[in-house]
């Protein structure tokens, strides 16, 4: 596929909803709402998240986070963030569902609060009992294969691999993993947290994710404007890297440019060269 | 027998309401806007919010049969930042 089509092409299919950006952008670590605004339209993401809280009337101007996701066109994926069991992740994921008038929820059940990192027992519970009510269910999860497999089982639409915790910017812990998961899966992977700067998100896509979710990296950076953007290239980069084969690794140097006419002679042939094959190829 | 007013705990503060007051009342006057029986603005734009009553979700096409009753949680809950 070419990069010109890419942009067409390329968009990814979840619950026969066709996104046209592979970066899903998270509205959390702004509070600025225009600046949320101009990093979100940066970004080109078409799919952001959302927490679900008490409702407190909008002091100044009366803009709404809810407002600005409609104004610009931009779907809801609305979380279950700071549910520790999944009986807490039920009704939050029914109000999100109400609410925002979408069956799509991103479910995050945590552990405790150092680590932000899934409860896997109560999250593979929640999947199930939130599968069961209808609910199109992205799930947030540890990078362990083996429960983003039972994920999948038990009726996941996504599942959410975490590159490192949430908001520490270490990028991709274990890559290994997330390439493991991405391989095996034949439901949509998302690369989520973790992300600290453009370049992990572009090696999240090119292990083989189909989208990566990060908010910190772009809300809190410096420049979130800039950082959006970067991250927009960087995925779009990372997936066509992935699609294009990489060359093998190898020890030594292969030159690029022909040995044959060169100007100045020497004597080539009692010159060992590199390429020994088989070193460090993947 | 009825009571003049409701006494609710309203996203954990203490309120008190007309006796007969329904979910769709209660709502709209949180809200500051005017509300259809079904629920959605008189306005026609979205509002964005979700009602819980003693933890349980009460649909927006509800709110207008549900009266509220002494004593009882309602939470109304919207979209805000988050990743």
């Amino acid at each position: 596929m070419s990069a010109d089509t890419l942009a067409t092409t390329d968009a990814l299919v979840i619950d026969g909803v066709a996104l046209d950006s592979r970066l899903i952008m998270g509205t959390g670590g702004l509070t600025d709402l225009a600046m949320l605004e101009r990093a979100l339209v940066a970004s080109g993401t078409s799919l952001t998240t959302v927490a679900v809280r008490r409702y407190a009337p909008t002091p100044g101007s009366g803009d709404s986070l809810y407002g600005l996701l409609r104004r610009n066109g931009i779907r809801i994926l609305p979380n279950t963030a700071g549910c520790y069991t999944a009986r807490d992740a039920l009704l939050t994921a029914e109000l999100g569902r109400e609410a925002l008038e979408t069956d799509w929820v991103k479910l995050e059940v945590i552990a405790d609060e150092d680590t932000l990192l899934p409860d896997g027992i109560e999250l593979v519970d929640a999947t199930e009992q939130l599968v069961a009510r209808g609910f199109k269910v992205f799930a947030y999860t540890t990078d362990d294969p083996a429960l983003a497999h039972r994920l999948e089982d038990v009726g996941a639409t996504a599942v959410m691999p975490l590159g490192a915790p949430i908001g520490t910017g270490l990028g991709i812990l274990n890559p290994h993993n997330i390439e493991l998961i991405a391989s095996r899966a034949s439901v949509p992977v998302v690369l989520d947290a973790g992300i600290g700067t453009a370049s992990e998100a572009a090696l999240a896509m090119e292990l083989g994710c189909d989208a990566v979710l990060l908010a910190s990296a772009v809300t809190r950076a410096q420049d979130p404007v800039a950082m959006a953007a970067a991250m927009k290239h960087a995925v779009v980069a990372g997936r066509l890297a992935a699609g294009a084969g990489r060359i093998p690794r190898r020890r030594h140097a292969v030159a690029s440019s022909p040995m044959a006419g060169r100007i100045a002679a020497v004597e080539a042939a009692s010159i060992p060269r590199g390429d020994w094959p088989g070193v460090g190829d993947r | 027998m009825t009571t003049a007013t409701l006494a609710l705990q309203v996203n954990g503060e203490a309120r008190t309401f007309p006796a007969g007051t329904t979910v769709l009342d209660a709502v709209g006057t949180l809200l500051g806007r005017e509300l259809r029986p079904d629920g959605r603005a008189a306005d026609g734009g979205s509002l964005g919010v979700a009602v819980a009553l003693d933890e349980v979700v009460v649909p927006r096409s509800r709110w207008a049969g549900t009266a509220l009753t002494d004593g009882q949680q309602l939470e109304i809950v919207t979209a805000v930042q988050g990743g």
